[in-house]
């Protein structure tokens, strides 16, 4: 139960793919301007993860080592387009904000890693959770960024106002800088800081 | 059989191929029609908003019936087609420029030296959007595209019934640059629009999107709207493509035809 438990949690703070193994910024960056879009992002990053891990699993012993990237990469851009097409569906007006970046899921180094690292090793079921481990560390992040930056960016949660503008009569100056994509850099580092301060393991050597 | 003998690869490469293509399909086909409507409703809220009939909360589908009225324009006479003469094709629930273009009856391609907005292809007919209250129009609302850098930037240019002041305008599809040519989402500058005039008195085309800032002091103020800074391209592209759709080539025909039966109704009135 707690290699499970190990499994499913460690990748929030312990080892998160984004704040500790520094994997699949890009995306973070892009996508984190609304909490909105943060939350589609993050979930479907999280069902590739999880089925990816999942699919290349199960077929792990039969891939021969000098295929086995085309083959994890075609498992990930199927679960990718699959993905595409729901938000597609589903949440229309956020599948244009969120534009090529869906897509670019494919590029997200946090899939080939976890494919590559965990599920080329381990059994179908402990790879799912693996995914779903690295899909909520991925989404922890980009829940964080997304909060501040459009709390403080337009001063609005999930598009309701939170701090009254000084356009609409109230007291905020909303902070141009936290739409831009830098904002979330500076978010990211503080985040990692913030981790490392209270979990001093992760600190690189020298 | 070992893993890497070359039967064994293939079996495995084309099973996964196989598994993963039958998947893709399964989910494009099944959620295709959702996806659709999904674009029907996106391009008539668009429709609205460039009427300034965009509230939150409201029943898209029930104001733009209630509100707006299609027509489908012949853009070389500039009439209304009667609605006897709707066919499949030619129909305005189910009117798509981009098929329409490509069409090889209902299309035509633009001569070179004509073709400012850079799109090679047009539809002979298009469906425009009235806009009435109390059966009157109040606005007209008239699909426009061409290129810009990346893309080819797909709206509408909403008119008043004076067929000279502009209303609004809105782009629906596009693939701009986010941030520099993409702020043709931006709200304050699609502002800027509201209140330009189109036509000069001597009746050639005026509107233009001019690089920088419109000098307010500036005697042709009324017909220059602001390009978008650091997107050179997309504002030449924008100024190009208001210029051809309201030209000749465009809209006037009908714009003309429009304004002459309305000032002969109002010399009778």
């Amino acid at each position: 139960m707690s290699k499970v438990k190990k499994i499913l949690l460690d990748p929030i703070f312990n080892n998160n793919p984004i704040a500790y193994q520094i994997l699949g910024i890009c995306s973070a960056l892009a996508v984190t301007s609304k909490l909105e879009t943060s939350i589609v992002m993050a979930l479907a990053v999280t069902f590739v993860a999880a089925f990816s891990n999942f699919a290349v699993s199960l077929i792990r012993n039969h891939v021969s080592s000098s295929i086995r990237i085309l083959v994890e990469m075609t498992i990930i851009a199927s679960l990718v387009i699959v993905a595409d097409q729901i938000i597609k569906a589903y949440a229309y007006d956020i599948s244009k904000q969120l534009s090529v970046y869906v897509g670019l899921i494919i590029t997200n180094c946090i899939l080939m890693g976890r494919a590559e690292a965990f599920a080329l090793k381990n059994p179908p079921l402990l790879s799912l959770l693996d995914g779903i481990g690295n899909g909520l560390g991925y989404a922890f992040v980009l829940l964080f960024v997304g909060f501040f930056r459009e709390l403080i960016g337009s001063g609005k949660l999930l598009g309701i106002p939170i701090l009254p503008l000084v356009t609409d009569g109230g007291w905020y100056v909303p902070n141009g800088l936290f739409l831009l994509s830098p904002s979330a850099f500076i978010i990211i580092g503080l985040l990692i800081w913030a981790i490392r301060t209270w979990k001093p393991e992760q600190i690189e050597e020298e | 059989m070992s893993n890497d003998s070359t039967k064994k690869m293939v079996t495995v490469a084309l099973g996964v191929c196989l598994v993963c293509s039958i998947l893709v399909s399964t989910a494009a086909v099944a959620l295709n029609a959702r996806q659709e409507k999904n674009k029907e409703s996106d391009k008539i809220k668009n429709i609205l908003i460039a009427g300034e009939l965009m509230q939150e909360g409201i029943d898209v589908k029930a104001v733009f019936d209630s509100k707006v009225q299609p027509e489908i324009v012949n853009l070389q006479s500039g009439e209304f087609l009667p609605e006897s003469d709707y066919n499949a094709k030619l129909d305005p629930a189910t009117f798509n420029v981009k098929v329409m273009a490509d069409d090889p009856d209902y299309g035509t391609a633009i001569p070179a030296d004509k073709d400012l907005a850079r799109i090679r292809r047009m539809p002979k007919y298009m469906t425009i959007y009235i806009v009435k209250v109390n059966d009157q129009a109040e606005k007209y609302i008239l699909p426009i595209y061409g290129k810009g850098l990346w893309s080819t930037l797909y709206g509408f240019l909403a008119l008043n019934s004076d067929l000279q002041t502009i209303e609004g305008i809105t782009f629906y599809e596009h693939g701009e640059t986010p941030g520099l040519g993409g702020e043709v989402d931006n709200p304050r500058w699609k502002e800027i629009w509201k209140g330009k005039q189109v036509f000069r008195e001597n009746g050639e085309v005026g509107i233009t999107v001019i690089k920088g800032q419109v000098d307010p002091d500036d005697p042709d103020a009324q017909y220059e709207v602001d390009g978008l800074s650091g997107s050179t391209l997309t504002t030449r592209g924008l100024d190009a493509m208001v210029k051809f759709w309201l030209g000749d080539s465009g809209y006037g025909p009908f714009i003309r035809g429009h304004r002459i039966q309305k000032e002969e109704i109002n010399e009778q009135g």
